[in-house]
């Protein structure tokens, strides 16, 4: 047992189709909600093997394309500071901000360096005590406790030129405000199977029970994806909505104890901005005051002026779920991968990266 | 950016550990799994630990799809 080939076997998924195929019935549409699941869904072909009667819509689980560009506007004034070394994921590097990008910058002189792991970035600190390092902290539940843990570690180790910029994320409270704005109607969501690796299957059973939207928690293999629609099904035919974990290797429902207590030792909830969504209170994370002095914002004066969006870009509808890229008149001739106008088109787990890698020519 | 791949833990050092990812080894942190082993196959989302892969459940899900695949297959034949 590998863990990984053993879920892509296609007999597998050929009874898993065909079960799908003999069990559905009714319309349904279904939001994955994670960037993963789009990767998955458009790297396998899934849309194009489920029964016509199934739809289904990308949510806003990208960290990097839901984050709004006030804030990486931040991001960019910050690397602007001379004795500040940015440390950040890659797929940061080309999202276009308000003006500019972290590309552009670092181009002109900015020390933006590529880290894998907060863990480097430690140690990037460690090996420039003259320089104050700032690590972009930008990722959902999934990413936090990391995020956490290096905090922590920075404090254990007298780290005192680490700082993070915290735009932490979180899922439920946005899944929430998109379905309360009542723009798309659901019969299922596929649940982020990392974010609920943390924080377990407990914190989606408000919608299976407020709003009747059947749950079903998946991994990212196709065969997960297959299983977590085949579960999604199975619950619309039976008039049923709970929460259920199609994942269950990695994800228990209480999720990672040890991981959510660091990482409320260090974050408590606060409003952020979402791209296309606008503030959603308690959706963001800040440092805990304990911790305020690893806070990049309050350590540097910026001011990163005010934020414009790219004209005639419609990413923010996209995370919604109620536009698609192919309505976007930027999308493929103005805006690809390597000219990139939004940030869908940026990270890999972008719709519209996913659509214009991968194509399909099906929409639903 | 929710990615995390499963790594096999070959030896612990306090909170780090070396795990082979896809035939590399490479050092991960198990500040958020504690309770990791040796032999523990675990999830790593950016260099982190972030969860023990459960074996037996991942037996149980693939005994169930093959049930769900003889089934399908006798339902065409």
């Amino acid at each position: 047992m590998k863990f990984i080939d053993e879920f892509r076997r296609s007999e597998l998924a050929k009874g898993l189709i065909s079960q799908i195929h003999r069990r559905s019935r009714t319309p349904a549409r279904f939001m994955e909600f994670c960037g993963g699941h789009t990767a998955t869904i458009f790297r396998y072909g899934i849309r194009q093997v489920l029964p016509s009667n199934i739809e289904m819509v990308s949510g806003p689980g990208c960290p990097i394309c839901v984050t709004a560009n006030a804030d990486l506007d931040k991001a960019i004034a910050l690397a602007q500071i001379p004795e500040v070394i940015i440390a950040t994921f890659g797929d940061m590097l080309k999202v276009p901000a308000s003006h500019s990008s972290l590309q552009e910058v670092k181009a002109d002189g900015a020390d933006v360096r590529i880290v894998y792991s907060t863990m480097d970035a430690l140690k990037i600190a460690e090996e420039n005590p003259t320089e104050s390092v700032v690590f972009l902290g930008i990722g959902f539940e999934t990413t936090a406790p990391t995020i956490a843990a290096s905090i922590l570690q920075a404090e254990e180790g007298r780290i005192r030129n680490y700082y993070v910029l915290s735009l932490h994320k979180l899922c439920p409270p946005v899944i929430q405000a998109i379905l309360d704005s009542g723009e798309v109607k659901l019969h299922g969501l596929i649940c982020p199977g990392h974010v609920s690796a943390i924080i377990g299957s407990h914190p989606w059973e408000f919608i299976a029970r407020d709003y009747g939207i059947p749950c079903v928690v998946s991994g990212f293999e196709p065969l997960d994806v297959l299983q977590c629609v085949d579960m999604l099904v199975a619950q619309i035919e039976n008039g049923e909505s709970k929460v259920e974990i199609a994942y269950r290797r990695g994800v228990r429902p209480e999720g990672n104890r040890e991981a959510l207590r660091l990482m409320g030792r260090v974050f408590e909830p606060c409003p952020a901005w979402w791209r296309g969504m606008g503030e959603v209170p308690d959706s963001g994370l800040k440092l805990r005051k304990e911790y305020q002095r690893f806070d990049a914002e309050l350590a540097f004066d910026i001011d990163p002026g005010t934020a414009y969006e790219p004209k005639g870009c419609i990413c923010g509808d996209i995370l919604r779920g109620v536009k698609t890229p192919l309505d976007c008149r930027l999308f493929g001739r103005a805006c690809t991968p390597e000219y990139p106008v939004g940030p869908c088109m940026v990270s890999s787990e972008g719709s519209c990266s996913a659509h214009y890698l991968y194509g399909g020519g099906f929409e639903g | 950016m929710c990615l995390a791949i499963p790594a096999l833990i070959k030896s612990i050092e306090d909170k780090e550990a070396e795990a082979e990812i896809g035939g590399i080894t490479r050092r991960i942190s198990l500040w958020l799994t504690p309770e990791a082993e040796v032999g523990d196959y675990v999830l790593v989302h950016t260099g982190y630990a972030i969860n023990v892969l459960d074996q037996e459940e991942a037996e149980e899900t693939l005994k169930l799809l093959e049930e769900i695949a003889a089934a399908a297959e006798e339902g065409e034949g």
